[in-house]
């Protein structure tokens, strides 16, 4: 008979479901908004506004100087101006500031005779703060206003750096697109691995298992609907990027479409086969977690896939969130066309079948 | 084919240590309302879901419409309707929205799909619930609901698991009349049940317990077989009658119903009436036509084999 009919039975019931039911419409545009807002602002791998303090030995106007150019590069924050260097450490250790700026009794000898200016005091027990601290190590110093840039130490720097893609360093242009993969993972997991376990504890899956219907017509058939709202989320995600955190987007809608449908399609199957396992609605989120942290951690959103070690790659590679991390990242940020993609592409359209596969011959139409 | 819808020999399932259902024979014939009897757990539902090829057995020989099962399950599933036990429709889609979506499940072409549904709404008078919501509706009202998806696709046996124990009596009744509508179109039923009036309805009855059928007959003749073995003694301190005669092994059971103590004897009793008489001195005795529950105490013993 009609297997299309069919699947488009189902894919209808689950639209009628999914509208009424205002929880989960409601998390397919919030989690999206609300993730975007949260790892767009709060999270910044971009230190600014360490607050430290500084203790002026010297009491000259050298270091008055000096310290205002270290103000304003804005990656500090000077909440305290304090006596000795003994209430310095104290303030460190009390965790008042992350550090502290120390300028000896003798500064204008040790200008004179061109050593160091200053002592810093840094917490380093947050490692990303303290590298920031410790590049402040060398940063050009003009000791009297007025003078050139760098003259204190009268080299210029060796080496010029430029930045590709993000030349301002701005952490959001890295994690919008990082963070389609992250909420893509949560929610089209979510939905699909609760789908079918659902129906099992409501009862309908009796009467359903009672009628011609074909196990694969039931699968295709949910994935419908939650590829549209998966669809959705990344146009938030990338849309609002855009608009509010000024992500670029350098490459074509069409190879992002492709890109996201194979992704989307991959996550929802995987919750498929999470359903067909789990035995209540709790156990399907269990498992959903269980995939979640390990896609966050290891996809190369939150860590450099770079800097993981081989072991950690392998298993970072088996999961959906790795290849779309590296597309959609390849897509919107440095503008990659299809060509370029087609492995990762390839290898989410393979993992989609084969585990859908998996899931139908998981799934019986018997209740023993 | 033969005229019977559906033939079990030695039909079997165990879960575990649990046999649920354990070695029953049935026949149920073609255009029939069959019932099965008995209290909770004991194996009605298992039976059923065997039968409709969502258990495997564990043993026995079970033909539906001439199809082997389990392994003829999946063509069977166009001819047969099956309304569950728990509710089982997807309440928060509308009548209609679960009557078209069944109907697209069975394959129903779009013309026929239409005058179906249509057909049915008017059949259980659900024309003026077709948009309504199924959570917001009585239990009745579901059950028809349920009925009229279970029939949509023209199956000739319907099976049906309690499908009466959210309804009260009126609907209950209702319901009923419609069974009876599907029967004199040909539809063989197949329907379990606790209630002795729903029981009494059917055209043969299979008395089920502990996963064993103890009667399996038509009511009639189920309570005819009891003639002259129940007697209603009426008067004064009838608990204290009633604890003397549970004690003798002709009786099976002794019921007190308002002023009267229903005696319901053992097949080799002599002389019911009379060893009453002697027994219960100052009392009325009198002999009472035997319903259904006297056929349920018989067939099990009273409940205490």
């Amino acid at each position: 008979m009609s297997s299309p009919g069919r699947i488009a039975a189902v894919a209808h019931k689950e639209f009628l479901q999914l509208a009424r039911d205002r929880m989960s419409f409601g998390m397919i545009v919030m989690i999206p908004l609300v993730q975007l807002l949260l790892f767009g602002y709060a999270i910044n791998t971009m230190v600014r506004n360490i607050p430290i303090a500084v203790v002026d030995l010297s009491g000259s106007a050298t270091a008055r100087v000096i310290t205002e150019q270290v103000r304003v590069n804005q990656v500090v924050d000077i909440v305290s101006y304090l006596h000795t260097p003994q209430q310095a450490e104290a303030a460190v250790i009390a965790g008042e500031v992350r550090a502290a700026l120390i300028f000896p009794r003798d500064l204008a000898r040790r200008i004179a005779s061109g050593d160091t200016v200053g002592q810093w005091l840094v917490d380093g027990s947050d490692t990303t703060v303290s590298q920031v601290l410790l590049g402040l190590r060398n940063m050009p110093l003009q000791l009297q206003a007025g003078a050139p840039a760098g003259a204190y130490q009268a080299s210029e720097p060796s080496f010029e750096v430029s930045l590709f893609f993000n030349p301002e360093r701005r952490s959001a242009v890295n994690i919008v697109p990082g963070l389609t993969a992250i909420v893509l993972t949560m929610t089209m997991i979510l939905f699909t691995s609760l789908a079918l376990v659902r129906e099992r504890e409501l009862g309908n899956m009796e009467l359903l298992i009672t009628t011609p219907i074909h196990p694969l017509e039931l699968m295709v058939g949910k994935l419908v609907p939650y590829t549209l709202a998966g669809l959705v989320q990344v146009a938030i995600i990338l849309g609002l990027g855009h608009v509010i955190f000024k992500v670029p987007f350098a490459g074509g809608l069409g190879t992002l479409a492709v890109a996201t449908l194979s992704f989307v399609a991959a996550s929802l199957t995987l919750g498929l086969l999470l359903s067909t396992i789990a035995r209540s609605q709790l156990q399907a989120m269990q498992l959903t977690v269980f995939i979640l942290l390990p896609s966050i951690l290891l996809s190369g959103f939150m860590f450099p896939y770079d800097a993981m070690p081989e072991v950690a790659q392998w298993i970072a590679e088996a999961f959906p969130a790795t290849h779309f991390v590296r597309l959609v990242r390849g897509v919107v940020l440095r503008g990659a066309q299809l060509e370029q993609l087609a492995g990762d592409i390839l290898w989410l359209c393979a993992f989609t079948a084969v585990v859908l596969l998996v899931a139908t011959a998981r799934f019986n139409k018997r209740l023993d | 084919m033969s005229g019977l819808a559906i033939s079990a020999r030695g039909l079997t399932r165990r879960f575990g240590e649990l046999t649920a259902v354990d070695h029953i024979d049935l026949s149920v014939e073609k255009g029939r309302i069959f019932g099965f009897l008995g209290p909770n757990g004991s194996g009605k539902t298992t039976a059923i879901r065997m039968l409709c090829g969502l258990l495997t057995p564990s043993d026995g020989n079970v033909e539906v419409l001439g199809r082997r099962i389990p392994a003829d399950a999946e063509p069977l599933r166009r001819e047969i309707g099956y309304m569950t036990q728990k509710f089982s429709l997807y309440t928060d889609l509308t009548t209609l929205e679960n009557l078209r979506f069944m109907a697209r499940v069975y394959g129903l072409g779009r013309g026929e799909r239409r005058r179906r549904i249509d057909e049915v709404l008017e059949q259980f008078a659900l024309t003026e619930l077709r948009g309504r919501q199924l959570q917001a509706m009585s239990g009745g009202q579901r059950q028809r609901v349920a009925l009229a998806v279970a029939t949509l696709h023209r199956p000739t046996l319907l099976f049906l698991d309690e499908p009466t124990s959210a309804v009260d009596p009126e609907n209950r009744r209702d319901f009923w009349e419609k069974l009876f509508d599907l029967s004199e179109a040909g539809t063989t039923i197949l329907v379990s049940t606790h209630y002795m009036d729903e029981a009494e309805r059917c055209h043969r009855l299979a008395i089920l317990e502990r996963g064993r059928v103890r009667r399996d007959d038509s009511p009639q003749a189920l309570m005819g077989a009891l003639d002259g073995r129940v007697v209603e003694v009426s008067g004064s301190d009838l608990r204290t009658l009633r604890a003397q005669l549970m004690v003798r092994p002709e009786v099976v059971s002794a019921a007190q119903q308002g002023s009267r103590l229903r005696v319901l004897f053992d097949a080799g009793a002599e002389a019911p009436l009379e060893q009453l008489h002697s027994a219960a001195q100052g009392h009325t005795c009198q002999l009472a036509r035997p319903n259904l529950e006297d056929v349920f105490m018989a067939a099990t013993s009273g409940g205490r084999a």
